[in-house]
């Protein structure tokens, strides 16, 4: 790989842009998809790498081409920057998240309170997460139990393709939930999305168990599908 | 895969530093294979090791191919199954096969 291509990558990842690298397994030499302009065959093998975010083996006349999605990092949205988000935060980054705390109460989003590569974000939760724009690569989590903060965020939330949406709190907390949500147009359909109540059942008591049933969970809903498909096949 | 951009990142780190470093990617796996496809690890001239393209079993003899890599400046196809004898050496344990391209950061 060329420093020159290294840096494509890196910049493209920056932009939050998937890119596909095609690397010529006979002599090395390496194209980037779609800012180089291939053979269709291979553009089209680019682009359904990238969609699935699984890599894949062509061959091409007679040669063979590796062809590697760079997909930009995962995010997680944490809506209140609580006690149980300050476990989450660095599991999450371990995991591949880039993570941003939505909190506009500056005594809990506090740098103290959060390691240096988390972002954090003060703004009030809807302004914060229209300017966000969650996409399909999102994964939105609301811990704060307070309505006027999580309620705001829900509703963008739906409102957008997020892989993932939890909401911390009691099945009686959810339901009041529900009923608001509903009043601001939500239904039932749209509301089975959120995960609530949030995490894997594995009994956690402690923040830092709670968070690890929460990132559990995540790591599910993204793996699970692929792997039901690979076992029917 | 979405730690291997990370690891992109740390073999530029380690060029910028005056390293010379190698790049290793799983390209094709069969079987039970730890790691899939796009796995990637960083190998530097002086040793250092970023990322993973196996459990373990084959990091020592990919690493060593890669300073053949880093000195020839050819990149270079390896292949370990169960039918390989150096798998057995190298110990992929657990019954996979893998191949790994191997090129350098040039």
């Amino acid at each position: 790989m060329t420093p020159d291509m290294l840096a494509r990558i890196a910049a493209a990842r920056v932009e939050g842009r998937g890119v596909t690298l095609l690397t010529r397994l006979t002599d090395g030499a390496q194209r980037l998809w779609p800012d180089e302009e291939l053979a269709p065959a291979l553009a089209e093998a680019a682009e359904a790498a990238l969609r699935d975010d699984l890599a894949a083996n062509l061959t091409l006349d007679g040669e063979a081409w590796f062809i590697h999605p760079q997909a930009p990092a995962l995010r997680l949205i944490i809506v209140g920057a609580v006690h149980v988000a300050q476990a989450l935060a660095p599991m999450a980054a371990a995991a591949g998240f880039a993570v941003i705390i939505v909190d506009p109460r500056g005594a809990f989003a506090s740098e103290e309170r959060f390691p240096s590569g988390v972002t954090l974000n003060h703004d009030w939760p809807d302004d914060a997460m229209k300017a966000l724009a969650p996409d399909a690569r999102t994964a939105i989590v609301t811990l704060t139990h307070d309505p006027k903060l999580d309620d705001p965020a829900l509703d963008t939330a739906l409102a957008s393709p997020a892989f993932y949406i939890g909401a911390l709190g009691s099945r009686r907390t959810h339901a009041k939930r529900l009923e608001r949500l509903g009043e601001l147009g939500h239904g039932p359909e749209a509301t089975r999305r959120i995960h609530a109540p949030i995490g894997l059942d594995i009994g956690a008591v402690t923040a830092p168990e709670i968070a690890l049933s929460i990132i559990a969970e995540i790591v599910a809903v993204r793996r699970g599908p692929r792997r039901a498909a690979k076992a029917a096949a | 895969m979405s730690d291997s951009e990370d690891i992109l990142a740390t073999a530029a780190q380690w060029r910028e530093a005056g390293e010379t470093v190698a790049l290793a990617t799983v390209v094709e796996t069969w079987g039970s294979s730890p790691r899939p496809a796009g796995s990637r690890l960083a190998v530097s001239g002086s040793g250092r090791m970023a990322g993973s393209v196996s459990g373990g079993c084959i990091e020592g003899a990919v690493a060593e191919a890669a300073q053949g890599v880093m000195a020839s400046g050819t990149p270079r196809l390896m292949d370990f199954g169960i039918s390989d004898e150096r798998a057995w050496e190298v110990g992929l344990a657990c019954g996979g096969k893998l191949k790994v391209f191997v090129e350098p950061l040039a």
